[in-house]
């Protein structure tokens, strides 16, 4: 049992403001964007589907996600590090790794928590459609979503208080632009498609509304979650710094 | 002498010829020292005198430029995991958490060794028990020094470095740590302690080494430091009647003698006292008001470095 996740499970109990912030934000601008009655009709652009059914939710799913791994998760460590705390730490022989994965683990926890809120705010209030192939949708969720928090994981590494938050959200736009947060990845044009297809959050967006249509994703993208899971991992433990 | 015995014997931590630079200055320059098992070893100098970047270099913190390290025959450049299963730290600038409680936080901190020490019993030894629910941000300074030096040795190591432990502490507090530092060496624990207090290196180490401006100035006991400025002394009393000066800088043992008012101030070294009475009741004059000072650590460090410490 790693002691260090049970530690930070409590801190983060005892501090829930962050936490309900990432938990809450997502749900609000679900309900609230999905008051515009355009899309609330079906639509050809996603196979006559209504914008609300997978499109909407999935990319919220997104936003909390990505506000963890940007934000919350960097900006935990990078305090951490500013106050001392992991300078105290490293005077162990405790492994970085141990408490990187002690911060994934409670991230993915409080992540899924909010897509598990998102998806059935969506059923109750939009009638949206709960995944078809929820399985599918769990694996893809835990996956990706561990993926973009082992990135999050490099920023915390590396940045100290001060740029943990600009690093966090300069790279969280551009991420949430290739998922399709502004363009359909549908109607993005082909060069910009291709670098979707890599970018680990379009292959997650993806395959989350394909698991929500009930179809099984592509295995290229479960694929690049992995592969970006792994790599990011390794990155993280390796640029690690204590102070 | 046996395998065991000289194996005893052998220095916990050699450090030869340590250098540090940093961008603009050089911190440590060709500082070397050794501690031997069960001493309690003082870095004693003014603050930026690179006092915590010699240790951050003996505890792996900080990579060194120049010089050897080994710390139980362990470079801290090669394998930080293995020096930090022998050596625990507690450093000036490290925190926890606010919202960690005190036996959490040991507790946490055992579950990064093999062979931990029970932490109970450690927090009753630092006197933590009754604040053993408490968050660290409840603790008062010298509660918080405690518990750092309880997390530096949850994983019972052979060394323990701790900088400035007494720094911001009340004196009731300070001597309650001063007290742990020796049941802490009493229980078979190497310490290594950095300092700027003068009265806390003379009570408590075995050794220092006196560093300022990077430089190792000595490295002696405490009463070796103070007699290397020739053990000095210092007379002041009030004479019962005039007397001629000479009568006492005749005297091999008075190096210097100063009116200061109705009084009178004799330095000198040793049976100073004895010689310096003598002369006086030879003549009828009688030292009133008599007080002795020994030369002390103090004293040293400004006539082996030519500053003051503060």
């Amino acid at each position: 049992m790693n002691k260090i996740l049970l530690v930070e499970t409590k801190l983060f109990l005892r501090d829930p403001l962050a936490g309900a912030l990432a938990l809450l934000l997502p749900v609000g601008l679900l309900l609230g964007i999905g008051q515009i009655p355009d899309l609330r009709k079906p639509d050809p652009a996603f196979g006559g589907e209504r914008f609300v059914d997978a499109q909407l939710p999935a990319t919220m799913i997104l936003l909390a996600l990505l506000t963890s791994a940007f934000t919350i998760l960097p900006n935990a460590l990078a305090t951490y590090r500013e106050h001392g705390v992991l300078r105290r730490m490293s005077t162990t022989p405790v492994h970085p790794a141990r408490l990187l994965a002690a911060q994934l683990v409670l991230n993915l926890v409080v992540a899924a928590l909010g897509a598990l809120l998102i998806v059935v705010a969506a059923a109750l209030v939009f009638g949206s459609r709960l995944p078809g192939n929820l399985a599918g949708f769990v694996l893809v969720f835990l996956l990706g979503a561990a993926a973009l928090l082992a990135l999050g994981l490099i920023i915390a590494s590396v940045a100290n208080a001060k740029a943990a938050p600009a690093i966090g959200s300069v790279s969280m736009f551009p991420l949430l632009f290739l998922a399709g947060m502004w363009i359909p990845r549908e109607v993005m044009p082909d060069a910009l498609r291709t670098v979707s297809d890599y970018s680990v959050v379009g292959p997650f967006i993806a395959a989350l509304r394909a698991t929500w249509a009930g179809d099984w994703p592509e295995l290229s993208h479960l694929a690049v979650l992995a592969a970006g899971l792994a790599v990011f991992c390794a990155l993280a433990v390796r640029l690690f710094r204590w102070q | 002498m046996g395998v065991a015995s000289s194996f005893l014997a052998m220095n916990v931590i050699e450090v030869a010829n340590l250098s540090k630079r940093y961008k603009d200055h050089v911190a440590v320059d060709d500082v070397s020292f050794t501690v031997g098992p069960g001493e309690i070893f003082g870095i004693l100098g003014p603050n930026g005198a690179g006092k915590t970047t010699t240790v951050e270099c003996v505890a792996g913190l900080r990579e060194r430029d120049g010089g050897t390290v080994r710390v139980a025959g362990i470079d801290p450049a090669d394998d930080k995991a293995a020096l930090h299963r022998v050596l625990g730290v507690q450093l000036q600038s490290a925190a926890l958490p606010e919202k960690i409680r005190v036996w959490e936080a040991l507790d946490l901190y055992a579950s990064f060794y093999d062979d931990p020490a029970d932490w109970r019993e450690l927090m009753e030894r630092v006197g933590l028990a009754d604040k053993r629910d408490a968050f660290f941000s409840a603790l008062s300074g010298g509660q918080r020094q405690r518990l750092s030096v309880a997390l530096a040795l949850v994983g019972r190591p052979r060394v323990a470095v701790l900088d400035e432990l007494t720094t911001g502490l009340d004196p009731q507090a300070r001597r309650d740590t001063w007290e742990l530092v020796e049941q802490i060496r009493d229980s078979g624990v190497t310490i290594v302690l950095v300092t700027h207090f003068m009265e806390e290196a003379e009570r408590l180490c075995d050794r220092i080494a006196l560093i300022d401006a990077g430089r190792l100035v000595a490295t002696d006991t405490p009463d070796g430091l103070v007699a290397r400025i020739g053990g000095g002394q210092r007379m002041r009393f009030r004479p019962s009647a005039d007397f001629d000066v000479t009568l006492l800088t005749a005297l091999p043992e008075v190096g210097d003698v100063l009116r200061d008012g109705g009084h009178v101030v004799v330095t000198g070294t040793g049976d100073l006292v004895p010689a310096v009475t003598l002369a006086l009741a030879a003549h009828g004059v009688v030292p009133a008001e008599l007080r002795v000072d020994q030369a002390t650590l103090d004293d040293a460090f400004v006539a082996l470095t030519g500053r003051k410490l503060r």
